[in-house]
Parts: C-alpha cells; sequence; structure tokens
C-alpha cells in the first residue's frame, strides 16, 4: 500500500479519517515498510469495516495484516450493542477461534537432545494431523452437546487433563453462551470423528526450545528460561467451525436486504446483534470455540501421552492458550464510559493488560502471555498484554507473521523433501504427511514474523517477553 | 466463436492467505465442474485420483453466484464426511437447482498426498458470468 493514503500519527500508527460511508477512522498498526508490504486490499477491506453499523471508535489493523474475506486478516473491530451493532460471521473467520497453546516441559536442550528423534516420532504417531486423518474419540449426539456446551472443562470430565489446565485458558476452558441447538447437523457431521485431530495448511505441534529473553521478570513470570524446552500447538475448531462459519456466511449475505444493511462487500455479510440470525450465530460461534478449546485439551493429552514414553514421570502444565479468531463480549472503556462490546478479532490475539479481572491470578501483575506463532521453521514469540493496549486496539495484537507468497508460487519455488533436509542441517526435524503440505508451508512463505512482532512491541499493543525457536514441528 | 473451439479448463489464481479456483468452458455447467477440478487439484493432482465411487449432489440458489458457492461447499462437505476425492464431475443446471454427480475415490495418503484440507468456499473473487467469446467463467477463492 502507498503510505501517503494515510496520516501517520507516529512512527507505527497510520489513519485514515472517516470518509464516504465510513462511520469510524482506520487505524493500522505497522511501520513504513510493513504498511508498504501490505496488499491494497487491507485498505479496502479495513476502510469496508468501518462502514459497519454499530462500530465503535475505530477498525484497527495490526501489523501482520493481509488480505482476508471481507474484515482483513488482522482486523479488530468492536459493536455497541445499544448502537444497533452487527456480528459478523466473515470478521471472526472459518476457522473459529484458531488459537496457540503452550505447554512447559520443564526440560532443556541438553536433557532433549539425545532424544529428539524418538520424541519426533512418538509425537507423530499419537497427533492425528493432515487431510484425512481421523481421532480416537467419536462423539455421539450427548457428548456432541456436552463438547458443544463445555469446550476444555467438557475434555478434562472425560479426562483428557487436569483441572489445574483450566485457569490457564481464555475463558476458563469454558465459552459461555453456547447454544448447540444452533449448530446444525452437518456441522456435527463433520466434527465426530474430528476431535484431537491437528488439521493442516499453517497448523501445527512443535516442541521448541527458548531462545531469546527480552524481559527477564516477566519471562520469570511465566516461567520461561533460556534453552527451557516447551511444545506448542496451533489449531482451530476444525470441521464444526468450517461448516458454521459457511452457513453463517451465506444467510448473513442472503439476509442482509432484509436487515437493511448495505454491504460494500458481500464477504463482509454479518447480522445485528438483536436479530435472530444474529443470536444463532452468536450461539453457534460461542459453541464452535468450546470445540477448539475441547480439541486443544485432547491434543495435549495426547502430547503429554506420547512425551511420557520418552520422558517418563515429567508433567507438561500449561503456560497458556489463546484463540485468535473470535467475537467476544467485553468491557471497555470508551470516552471514559464503561461500554459492553461485541470485540471481533480476526487474525488477532486478545492481550489483556496487567489486573484484568479475566486474567489467572499468576498473570495479574503482567498481563496475559500473547502467544505469537511462527511458521515452520521460523521463530515464534511470547508477548505479554499492556495496559495501554486497551485503548491502542481494544487489548488486541498480531498473531502470526502472515504469508507473503501464495501457495502455488511456494510449490513452484520449493520442493518439500528438499525443504526438510536444509531444515535438519538446522537442527529443526519436520514430521508431516505431505510433501507437497511441506512445500506450501516453507518459512521463506511467510513475511518475517520478527517484524511484524518488534512493531508490535514498540507500538504498544504488547510486549515481547521471549523468543521460540523450532526443534521439532509435526505439520498437519 | 463456435462453441466447439472453446476447450474446457480449470486454473487456480492469486489470493494472498489462501487459493482461488476457477473453470472456464464453453457451458455453465461445464464451467462449474471445471472449477471443482480445480478444488481437487488445491488438494492434490486430479491425476492421482481414480474414479472408484459416485456420489450425487443437488443444491439450489437465487441466483448462479450462491449457486456456485453452494456447489463448492456440497463437495468440500462430501469429501470431509466421506473421506473422498474427486477427479471429474457431470454438472445440470436448471432453473436454480444443481444436480451432478461427483466421481472419485477414497482419500489415501500415501497415493494422493494431500496437501491441505478445505474449509469452505469464500465470497471473496466470486464470480460467475459469460465472456464475449460466450465461454463461461465460475469462480472463487477457498480457505484452506
Amino acid at each position: 500500500m502507498d503510505s501517503r493514503q494515510f496520516i501517520q500519527r507516529d512512527e507505527n500508527c497510520w489513519e485514515i479519517q472517516p470518509k464516504g460511508a465510513m462511520r469510524v477512522p482506520v487505524i493500522i498498526y505497522a511501520n513504513n515498510q510493513l504498511l508498504e508490504d501490505m496488499d491494497q486490499k487491507v485498505y479496502e477491506q479495513i476502510t469496508n469495516v468501518a462502514t459497519l453499523p454499530g462500530i465503535v471508535k475505530a477498525a484497527y489493523a495490526m501489523p501482520d495484516a493481509h488480505w482476508g474475506y471481507g474484515f482483513p486478516i488482522g482486523g479488530v473491530a468492536a459493536f455497541d450493542p445499544d448502537q444497533d451493532g452487527v456480528v459478523s460471521a466473515g470478521g471472526v473467520g472459518f476457522d473459529i477461534s484458531c488459537g496457540v497453546r503452550t505447554l512447559y516441559t520443564g526440560l532443556n536442550m541438553a536433557e532433549l537432545q539425545p532424544h529428539k528423534q524418538a520424541l519426533a516420532d512418538a509425537l507423530y504417531r499419537a497427533i492425528p494431523a493432515g487431510v484425512g486423518s481421523r481421532g480416537k474419540i467419536h462423539l455421539n449426539h450427548k457428548t456432541m452437546h456436552g463438547m458443544l456446551t463445555g469446550g476444555a472443562q467438557w475434555a478434562i470430565e472425560q479426562g483428557f487433563g487436569e483441572e489445574q489446565d483450566l485457569e490457564r485458558i481464555e475463558e476458563h476452558g469454558c465459552m459461555a453462551g453456547a447454544e448447540s441447538r444452533h449448530v446444525s447437523p452437518r456441522a456435527r457431521e463433520r466434527q465426530k470423528d474430528e476431535m484431537g485431530t491437528l488439521g493442516s495448511g499453517n497448523h501445527y505441534l512443535e516442541v521448541q526450545r527458548v531462545a531469546e529473553i527480552f524481559n527477564p521478570m516477566v519471562a520469570g513470570i511465566f516461567g520461561l528460561r533460556v534453552n527451557d524446552v516447551v511444545i506448542s500447538l496451533h489449531c482451530g475448531s476444525r470441521g464444526l467451525g468450517h461448516q458454521i462459519g459457511s452457513e453463517f456466511l451465506k444467510a448473513m449475505v442472503m439476509a442482509s436486504a432484509q436487515h437493511q444493511i448495505v454491504l460494500p462487500d458481500r464477504e463482509l455479510a454479518c447480522a445485528p446483534l438483536a436479530s435472530p440470525l444474529g443470536k444463532q450465530y452468536l450461539g453457534a460461534m460461542r459453541a464452535a470455540i468450546n470445540c477448539a478449546l475441547a480439541n486443544r485439551q485432547i491434543i495435549t493429552h495426547l502430547t503429554r501421552q506420547a512425551v511420557a514414553t520418552i520422558f517418563p514421570g515429567i508433567h507438561l502444565g500449561l503456560l497458556y492458550d489463546v484463540s485468535h479468531n473470535t467475537c467476544k463480549l467485553e468491557q471497555h472503556t470508551i470516552n471514559g464510559q464503561k461500554k459492553l462490546l461485541f470485540v471481533h478479532r480476526k487474525g488477532a490475539t486478545r492481550a489483556f493488560g496487567p489486573n484484568h479481572p479475566d486474567l489467572p491470578a499468576a498473570f495479574k501483575d503482567v498481563g496475559q502471555p500473547v502467544l505469537i506463532g511462527g511458521s515452520m521453521g521460523t521463530s515464534s514469540y511470547i508477548l505479554c498484554g499492556t495496559k495501554g493496549s486497551e485503548q491502542r486496539a481494544f487489548s488486541s495484537a498480531c498473531h502470526g507473521a502472515g504469508r507473503a507468497m501464495s501457495r502455488s508460487k511456494a510449490t513452484k519455488q520449493w520442493q518439500g523433501k528438499a525443504l526438510i533436509e536444509q531444515l535438519a542441517i538446522q537442527g529443526i526435524i519436520i514430521r508431516c504427511p505431505s510433501m507437497r503440505g511441506v512445500a506450501e508451508e516453507a518459512p521463506l512463505a511467510y513475511k518475517d514474523v520478527s517484524a511484524v512482532v518488534d512493531i508490535a512491541d514498540q507500538a504498544g499493543l504488547a510486549r515481547k517477553v521471549a523468543r521460540l525457536e523450532p526443534v521439532i514441528c509435526i505439520k498437519g | 466463436m463456435d462453441d466447439n473451439l472453446i476447450k474446457p479448463l480449470w486454473e487456480h489464481f492469486e489470493h494472498e492467505a489462501d487459493i482461488g479456483i476457477r473453470g472456464i468452458a464453453p457451458t455453465l455447467e461445464q464451467a462449474f465442474e471445471q472449477a471443482a477440478i480445480a478444488m481437487t487439484a488445491v488438494i492434490t493432482d486430479p491425476a492421482k485420483v481414480s474414479d472408484l465411487k459416485t456420489i450425487n449432489i443437488t443444491c439450489r440458489a437465487t441466483d448462479t453466484e450462491l449457486l456456485f458457492v453452494n456447489w463448492i461447499n456440497e463437495l468440500v462437505y462430501a469429501m470431509a464426511v466421506r473421506g473422498l476425492l474427486f477427479n471429474h464431475y457431470q454438472v445440470i443446471i436448471n432453473n436454480g437447482k444443481l444436480s451432478a454427480t461427483a466421481f472419485g475415490e477414497a482419500i489415501n495418503r500415501l497415493k494422493h498426498q494431500p496437501a491441505v484440507e478445505i474449509k469452505g468456499a469464500t465470497f471473496t473473487e466470486l464470480r460467475v458470468y459469460q465472456q464475449t467469446d460466450k465461454s463461461w467463467v465460475a469462480q472463487c477463492v477457498i480457505d484452506v
């Protein structure tokens, strides 16, 4: 994008003032380089978001923003139910509640090193990954309802984990307000054999080394030291979320005229929060959030079992679990007034600052862990929420690097087998059922996550705490 | 131009995060068929897929673009719940109703090396139209 289209507010903050049908300004957090590298579609999409009814304060784009569906990926927007606000299926995305969970292992690199290959094999055997993989759990009508309303709490009741895991998961592992009756038979059918599966594309499970600490005080509270080994997993609500996303997107497109909503782009389809369709979507979307939380909980259990075969007796506790495709009802202060708003984060991570009431006691003083996934072979980051982030972007930060190159270009440029060999030389073990899948996820097909994280830090959206490097990557 | 000179074909087009599928053919039905082959090609090489099984699909919509989204989403659903991949299709469209047969086989991870699963069809770059040479184009971006 041409930066001359913006008013530069400071080094990392760019504004588009309301024009045409825009109800609020647009704010993009980026440095000049990241902004110039963004597709012009980001400009179109985020200005379209600013036209939606009931939007509050501004439509925001994170430093990793890129061309999405209706909303840009990396888009944040809050809607006021008292001002005819809307909920948008495209503003949440197809992979509802896709997110990242990081587990401690209590191991350091020296302890892992002799067992790397064995651990890679054990994890690859234990965790169903890739197209056509099925989980070992089969849900019937009753257990499906339990999962959709209970999330990770349900999974733990079924024996997949420990009670203390819950305090380290957003929403305490269970999204309130889920209504399974609004989840269609098709969405259930797509999910009944998919619990505890990783999926494909950019979803992964990684064994990582803490390579660098930026903030020793916060890292101490997060329990991270250089050379510690952690395990992170990135996945979402699987077929159920995809089906709900597809069905409600279509329903919202078809109902927009009835709701008298003028859509600059059909993909921006939305429904008034007060409408029956809006309420049905919220109920189904929250059930999909529970599905994602249960899925990550079951994968955690499978991971614990696999790790125990190599390192008997070690305990894998949770650092935290974040979701980056959601719409959540949150209290925010607007012009000195506390308001309950529906905050959409499409490819953006919640980043509550210190003393937020929803944080576990351990993080009250430093803010929530913000888990930023890299791509295969590149660094991931752990940040913490800031006090100022609420005023900057409704307590939101980036979620990852974002693609720099399309899948088809990537497959023309790289071969899976050669990439795996190159990464092996760097000490990174890849396990993936598809060589073409590896090529499509080549590290250089993604933007530089370090640049994105640096700007999130400098813009005050979240503060850098630690950098993680991959050691083993199980790709879907 | 004579319809016979337009050779049905499929192609992918660029999207920053995902991928676009496009069918171009002498008839609307064939454009839908070709775009669906483009969808298979996102997952695997269609030439690697045999036609050992058939399934029937029907869907309706008020306009051809919505019908195209429905068609692709019906296939995404069938692939997901039946564990299938398809290599070709026969589509009939009549008064907003699509009736089709999809030909394929059960997914085999060793044989097909599937790269990525498809989440759903999007409305991004969704277009169904007839070109000046009378050929039909059906396209959209799919989320993977």
